[in-house]
């Protein structure tokens, strides 16, 4: 079993994203062979111009979509983190829809069942979209690492102001 | 047919009626896409010198067999093909962003508007469904503030917009359709062609799979064109952008300056590609699939522009700076912003407005003509004043607001001189007295003067050939350059990332058959360049236009260089002009005349329009 703190998930760093989509387009061939913006997993949104951030599954701690199942079709997977379906279970209803903060899980267009990104779990060299993102906006991380980070960058900030000051 | 929907969406604006017809594959294979599908369907839906603003004049919207698929800059692209109302002749503007990505996962290559909606009206296109609603609401507003109306009023916030602004409504000649908030498919006008039909917008939901022939080598294809986009072939687009041109151009002496009075601005480099970047681009975004994002989005902090937030490259700069002698960076920003708040083509509104500006200082045009209004070169007030005169067409704005050419017929007293323009388009920044390549190429670009329908400035300023000098050969480098763009924009691809296409042909060929399934050899893709190019040739005859239209402005020939520097004394003399001419025709296979013999018809396929040439050949 992996610890909490070892859990991975795909963090997009707003700094670099480029709207694109190409995570998307990446997205869409990996798991359902052809290109269609609406299969993905990962999703770009553009606020404006110069804001611009996909979406995926945080694998939270406490997962509010599995909380909001009436019918106990999804579950968190212990090992990984991951939110894993049970197909026959699910009617469609959009609950964990409503309940995710992030609109990172959603309605399939064909399947008429709830699909949400599983870290490309089949594929050995992990999340196809991290690999494709030509701007490398994308990781794979845990949230100890994001923030070590956060942390590194807020005093290096802090250290290049005072820097500023004395020169 | 992988590659294609398979399908042309077919609206008649004045019964309301909407109909699907069949793509054949022979139509497919043949014209490819984006503008060489759009300029057939044009042609064969249209009547001989119909008038640009009828209800009987088609207006085209086409994607191509790239279109929605992963290959890097292909999602993108769009394209608007019509009769042009500046030029009279075939008007057609490509655009990318993620809208021609939604045509196509709604199902279809091309759709083709006839007719005059009764109302204000726009096009709500998701997949099978297809509406035309009620645009009162939104009429006047510019293509930005329509996008989020549309999008609040359909109550989905993925839905793809393009719009007209109030240029477009009050049928302005220099007019764009502006997709997406910041892209424009810019030239020839046809956001008035758009405005004309009563129609403000399209907007459109596509929600279908798109599937390629061969998606394992596909996919290894994008792979390597993602690492070409790494490399040297996108190093200027990633960092400085077409900006870049700014100081390189003005080094040669070819950065046209203050309406051609000058080849050379003094200040440049206070309007660069660098102070650009350094000062005013808050971040560099991409449009769908592509993976070297180009487009600078530039954002004003502080100052009597504060917040305002434009898309800024080499030619609105260049029209809204140096060819007005604006050398204030900030101001030429708040140009930009606001020629796509009026939907206003950048290059034409900056012409017009150089144009105006030396009109005033000849005394051509008065302070009191202009409405009080200061035009002299340089003064950043008068170009925005200018901007908003033409965006709502009032004043002196209702001379100006269909460019140069009609500007000019109605103001007189010679001013058709300082009108930089060919056959009605204004030009764009390349001074062309000092590179003969790019004259040709301009001369005969089918839609007037423009840079985007050959690369022939690129053999100018890489100095492959002596660009200061007229010579035999022009015209197979122009011709060559001409098909291969003419391909670029029927795949549709994007022109700015082309040097990621180490072999062109080779490149192209490859990625067609990847994606349909159809084997199209270089020689054939080739040939379907150049039949492209000799449609929009046949339209043009058939519009009327002929050799004569092949010029230049009275600048460029009559006006020397008078910088110092390596172009000083230059012009393009009617008999380099008229020798560029014939070798250029002779490359094509056409008459003397510029008129495509039968022959060349007959190898290209395009016997059934023989009936334009009949009586013309000889």
């Amino acid at each position: 079993m992996v610890k909490i703190h070892d859990r991975k998930f795909v963090s997009v760093d707003p700094e670099k994203c480029v709207g694109c989509q190409i995570c998307e387009y990446a997205c869409s061939f990996t798991k359902e062979k052809c290109f269609n913006p609406l299969k993905s997993r990962i999703r770009v949104v553009r606020v404006n111009q110069v804001a611009n951030m996909s979406v995926t599954c945080r694998l939270c701690e406490e997962p509010a979509c599995v909380a909001a199942c009436p019918r106990n079709a999804l579950s968190q997977s212990e090992d990984t983190g991951n939110i894993v379906l049970d197909k026959d279970k699910c009617n469609g209803c959009g609950w964990c829809i409503e309940a995710c903060d992030y609109g990172a899980i959603m309605l399939h267009p064909e399947t008429k069942v709830v699909y949400v990104c599983d870290l490309c779990k089949d594929k050995p060299d992990g999340p196809q979209c991290v690999k494709w993102c030509p701007e490398e906006a994308l990781t794979l991380v845990t949230s100890d690492v994001l923030a070590q980070k956060a942390r590194i960058s807020a005093i290096k900030k802090l250290f290049q102001e005072s820097k500023e000051k004395i020169s | 047919m992988l590659g294609y929907a398979g399908k042309i969406l077919r609206v008649n604006l004045s019964t309301g009626k909407i109909t699907v017809e069949k793509l054949d594959e022979e139509t497919a294979k043949k014209y490819i896409g984006g503008i060489g599908l759009g300029m057939k369907l044009w042609l064969a839906n249209s009547k001989a010198g119909v008038d640009a603003f009828s209800p009987e004049n088609p207006l085209v919207l086409a994607v191509g067999p790239v279109s929605a698929t992963m290959f890097p800059t292909g999602g993108n692209g769009h394209a608007f093909i019509s009769k042009s109302p500046e030029t009279g002749a075939v008007g057609e503007a490509v655009s990318h962003g993620t809208f021609g990505a939604e045509i196509k996962r709604a199902g279809y290559d091309a759709i083709i508007l006839v007719g005059k909606a009764e109302r204000p009206s726009y096009l709500w296109i998701d997949d099978e469904s297809v509406q035309l609603l009620d645009a009162e609401k939104i009429w006047g507003k510019s293509p930005a503030e329509t996008e989020d109306a549309v999008k609040d009023e359909l109550g989905d916030y993925y839905v793809r917009v393009a719009s007209i602004g109030l240029a477009g409504e009050k049928l302005s000649k220099i007019a764009n359709i502006i997709n997406e908030k910041t892209r424009a498919a810019g030239r020839t006008g046809l956001g008035a062609v758009m405005g004309s039909k009563n129609l403000k917008a399209f907007a459109v939901r596509g929600t279908k799979d798109i599937v390629v022939a061969k998606p394992e080598e596909f996919i290894e294809m994008v792979k390597e064109f993602h690492e070409r986009m790494k490399g040297p072939a996108a190093q200027k687009y990633r960092t400085l952008g077409s900006a870049e041109n700014v100081m390189i151009q003005n080094a040669l002496h070819c950065l046209p300056t203050r309406n051609y009075n000058n080849s050379y601005f003094d200040h440049a480099e206070r309007v660069s590609g660098e102070i650009l970047n350094e000062r005013y681009i808050a971040k560099i975004i991409a449009c769908n699939s592509c993976a070297m994002r180009c487009e600078h989005e530039a954002v004003i902090h502080d100052g009597p522009y504060k917040g305002t937030m434009a898309r800024m490259e080499y030619d609105n700069i260049w029209a809204l700076g140096p060819n007005c002698g604006v050398d204030k960076l900030d101001a030429i920003i708040k140009a930009a912003d606001l020629c796509s708040y009026y939907g206003l083509d950048a290059t034409s509104t900056g012409v017009t407005v150089s144009f105006v500006m030396d009109c005033h200082e000849k005394g051509i045009l008065t302070h009191d003509e202009l409405g009080g209004i200061d035009a002299h070169f340089g003064n950043e007030a008068a170009l925005l004043q200018l901007i908003e005169k033409i965006g709502k067409r009032e004043g002196i704005g209702e001379i100006l607001a269909d460019g140069v050419k009609v500007a000019a017929a109605k103001i007189g007293k010679d001013s058709d001189k300082l009108a930089q323009n060919i056959k009605g388009l204004e030009v764009t920044g390349y001074d062309l007295r000092c590179l003969k390549t790019a004259a040709l190429g301009f001369a005969v670009s089918f839609r007037g003067a423009d840079h985007n329908r050959s690369g022939a400035y690129a053999f100018d300023i890489s100095g492959k050939v002596d660009r200061l000098k007229a010579e035999k050969g022009r015209g197979k480098l122009v011709k060559d350059s001409e098909d291969i763009y003419a391909l670029i924009d029927s795949l549709i691809i994007c022109k700015n990332a082309r040097g990621t296409l180490f072999k062109e042909l080779p490149d192209m060929s490859k990625l067609y058959k990847l994606i349909t399934g159809y084997e199209m050899t270089t020689d054939e893709l080739s040939l379907a360049g150049e039949r492209i190019n000799t449609l929009a040739r046949l339209i043009n005859i058939r519009e009327g236009l002929s050799r004569k239209d092949d010029t230049l402005p009275w600048k460029v020939m009559n006006q020397p260089i008078s910088d110092d520097g390596p172009g000083k004394g230059s012009v393009v003399t009617q008999e380099e002009l008229d020798l560029l001419l014939d070798d250029y025709y002779l490359a094509r296979g056409w008459t003397l005349d510029g008129v495509p013999t039968k022959d060349i018809l007959t190898k290209l396929g395009l016997d059934d329009l023989s009936g334009i040439i009949e009586g013309k050949e000889d």
